[in-house]
């Protein structure tokens, strides 16, 4: 049975898009997990430079960045942004496919061009000179596909606030990227450089990932709830809050540099309201489960969103103490930041990516949930893994911090930190475990469909991509 | 419509005015500053060069030729592009805080200047430090050193995680251009703020060949404290005594 509204949708779109997202994902892990086997003295691959560790970390976080997370909220946009606004994406058939190729090339290219050493010292800007270009034009398609929907409703209606935050993802997150990954690279030098750099991570991670992320919260939370968001106001404060002082913390990762104190304070500054419009956010999204919180038993898909909300408010609230000044002396540069990345980054939008992944994945598969039971232990286990590795990621970064504050010698720091590297290898292991069984439930669940219900996906999808 | 597109104009104000206070502000009060080119920065050729040349003549040879302003540029490009192929930089800082006690640990504090040149073009600051901060790296080992460090890090700092870079070396083992050209490039770290080191050692070679009754007190001491104490002596403000003790094999 197809309502009007799934004709808009092309549901091989979606399919491709949370295939690519979830392999990808494996691929961030086992590179997340060769890395750390590095301070562990177990690298398996000494010795090979395409293998470099470096270059394997590297691969990790921009596979997390433009593999995982960019190809898991395209899949979400395809389905989200029609069902929104009863318009088709700008087109389907030829732009669409050709964004998908493009952008696993890319991926491809990236991760290739890393490992031959043709990276560029910008964090999360390391893709290689020669693929810049393609993911700007990429960057563009994005605004011109996406955007299309939303300017036909808006000639009619007014816009849902989820609208709102992906319009403003994607309008910004080209000239970011412009910004970021020529500007330091080839034209400013040094301690600007680094302000720009500075700027350029920040934005990455809250002017596209942040207002997509929320955006599609915006969509999924009421739409699997059945009932309307909480307040309409408090969604436009996290806007306004999100537009306002995002872009102004760039240097809060380069503190106590020598970049202009200015700047830096600014930084700070803003940083802590900011967790004003992300508290707003929060709440927002906390009252609209209110009274239907025993649908979490219920639904998994709802179960990751909302640990990943609750995960994004443990990570605000340490943001905002780890950004003060005095804070910065001892945790600048150790594990405890690494340990705050992975928790908003896998642990809030990566969870929501995974819930929206297990809404959809059934739905584009006509087909119900292979296993509940496998769902439920990938969910623990992922979760399980990924609080621990955030505890022990801290702890072992204040270790670090105070062990170089007390003049140790350098030596200290590594030998104290290695009982927590242990640890982050064992979550990474459960993680890697509860990922096992989130393919192999995701396999399975595919592979329902072409048995019983393949009528009913030629009509479905056929009726999508005509 | 009208609403959504002056959202849309006022978003882009926002991150305008963000943009400029937080990147193109720091830019403007920096430009005063000129930057430095390669040619520049070869006016300076640190020491450890000509030692670089002396200790590896065949591979030198080989590779650079003679040790001079020429051949150091190619070899400090070279090493700065292989510090940022071989992602260094995602373990190693290169900026010296004014807290934590890191001028004791690391010398001279950061300054703006510094960073104004095309080595730092991308700019190597970084955000992490698994191995210590490097941006006052000159001198503070030999290039024997870091030769015998990079070819198998563990056997010479005992239970570090530094990877080791068997890419640095031809088949027979020898130091090749990459592993010649790292060496330059973290031989040059911050050699411009250790002009002192020069001083210290034409002092001490004066002190060497003092009077009769007092050479006799050096050739005393010296056994006994010349390893230890002479990169102190030499370093007052690198603060050599906490660097790994691993470090000296
Ligand atoms: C996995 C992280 C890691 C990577 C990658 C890494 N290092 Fe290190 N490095 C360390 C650690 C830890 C130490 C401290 C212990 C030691 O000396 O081995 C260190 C020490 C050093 C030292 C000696 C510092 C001193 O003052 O004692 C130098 C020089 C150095 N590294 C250069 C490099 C270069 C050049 C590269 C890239 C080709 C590199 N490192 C890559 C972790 C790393
Ligand atoms: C099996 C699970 C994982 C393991 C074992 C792992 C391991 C690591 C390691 C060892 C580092 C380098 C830390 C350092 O330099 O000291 C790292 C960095 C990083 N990882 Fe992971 N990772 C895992 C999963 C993920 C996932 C799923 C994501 C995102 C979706 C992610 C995002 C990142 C990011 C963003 C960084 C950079 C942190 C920084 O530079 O501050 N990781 N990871």
């Amino acid at each position: 049975m197809k309502s009007e509204q799934d004709s808009i949708i092309n549901y091989d779109l979606v399919y491709a898009h949370i295939v690519a997202s979830i392999v990808l994902l494996a691929v961030v892990f086992l590179a997340g997990m060769l890395y750390s086997l590095q301070f562990l003295h177990l690298y398996p691959f000494p010795g090979i430079e395409f293998l470099s560790p470096g270059r394997v970390r590297t691969v990790h976080t921009n596979g997390a960045v433009y593999g995982f997370i960019v190809n898991g909220f395209t899949a979400a946009l395809y389905w989200a942004l029609p069902r929104l606004t009863g318009q088709r994406v700008m087109n389907e058939k030829y732009l669409g496919w050709f964004m998908f190729i493009a952008l696993q090339g890319a991926v491809a290219a990236t991760a290739i061009g890393i490992l031959a050493g043709d990276s560029q010292a910008i964090p999360w800007g390391e893709t290689p000179w020669y693929v810049d270009p393609f993911i700007v034009v990429w960057l563009l398609l994005a605004l011109v596909q996406f955007t299309t929907p939303i300017y036909k409703l808006a000639n009619k209606e007014p816009l849902y606030a989820a609208n709102w935050y992906m319009i403003a993802g994607l309008v910004w997150i080209p000239m970011v990227y412009i910004m970021g990954n020529y500007v330091p690279v080839f034209f400013v030098p040094g301690i600007a450089g680094a302000a720009i750099t500075g700027t350029w991570i920040h934005d990455a991670v809250g002017l596209y990932v942040t207002p997509i992320g929320w955006g599609l919260c915006y969509y999924f939370i009421p739409v699997i709830l059945k009932k309307p968001v909480w307040s309409h106001a408090l969604s436009l404060l996290g806007f306004w809050g999100l537009a306002f002082f995002y872009p102004l913390q760039g240097v809060h990762h380069y503190l106590w540099s020598p970049i202009p104190m200015y700047a830096q304070y600014a930084a700070v500054l803003s940083t802590i309201v900011l967790e004003l419009a992300v508290v707003s956010v929060i709440v927002n999204f906390m009252m609209t489960l209110k009274g239907r919180a025993e649908a979490l038993k219920e639904s998994i898909p709802l179960r990751w969103i909302y640990v990943g909300i609750i995960n994004y408010a443990i990570t605000c609230f340490q943001c905002a103490i780890q950004v003060l000044l005095t804070t910065q002396k001892v945790i600048h540069y150790t594990d405890w930041v690494v340990g705050h990345a992975h928790l908003i980054m896998y642990g809030t939008f990566g969870f929501w990516i995974m819930g929206f992944i297990s809404y959809l994945w059934p739905k584009v598969n006509h087909s119900e949930t292979y296993s509940k039971a496998l769902d439920e232990w990938a969910f623990w286990l992922l979760l399980l893994g990924m609080e621990l590795m955030w505890v022990d990621l801290l702890a072992g970064g204040l270790i670090q911090g105070f062990t170089w504050w007390s003049l140790s010698p350098w030596m200290d720091s590594i030998r104290y930190s290695f009982p927590f590297w242990i640890g982050r290898t064992a979550s990474g292991t459960l993680m890697s475990i509860g990922l096992c069984f989130y393919i192999y439930n995701f396999y399975k669940t595919g592979r329902k469909k072409t048995v019983s219900l393949i009528h009913a996906h030629e009509v479905g999808a056929g009726g999508g991509v005509r | 419509m009208k609403f959504s597109r002056i959202v849309l104009i006022v978003g882009i104000l926002f991150f305008a005015f963000g943009t400029f206070w937080q990147a193109v502000a720091p830019w403007l009060s920096l430009k005063k500053i000129p930057v430095k080119s390669l040619e520049d920065i070869a006016k300076d050729v640190p020491r450890e060069f000509y030692m670089l040349a002396e200790d590896y003549p065949v591979e030198f040879n080989k590779y650079f030729g003679k040790a001079d302003e020429k051949s150091f540029m190619v070899a400090l490009k070279t090493g700065r592009d292989i510090y940022i192929a071989d992602i260094c930089w995602q373990c190693h800082s290169q900026c010296v805080r004014p807290v934590s006690r890191e001028e004791i640990r690391f010398g001279r504090i950061s300054y703006p200047s510094e960073y104004n040149n095309v080595m730092q073009l991308p700019q190597l600051l970084s955000t992490r430090r698994v191995g210590p901060d490097l941006i006052r790296e000159s001198g503070v080992h030999s290039n024997d050193w870091h030769a015998a460090h990079f070819k198998d890090t563990r056997s010479v700092v005992p239970g570090t995680v530094m990877p080791s870079y068997a890419w640095f070396f031809d088949k027979d083992g020898h130091l090749n251009k990459k592993g010649l050209s790292v060496i330059t490039y973290v031989q040059w770290l911050g050699s411009w703020t250790k002009p002192e080191k020069y001083v210290l050692q034409a002092v001490n070679t004066e002190a060497a060949k003092p009077e009769s009754s007092e050479s006799v007190k050096t050739e005393e001491v010296k056994p006994a404290v010349s390893e230890s104490a002479k990169p102190e002596a030499a370093k007052p403000e690198t603060g050599a005594a906490v660097k790994p003790e691993g470090g000296k094999p």
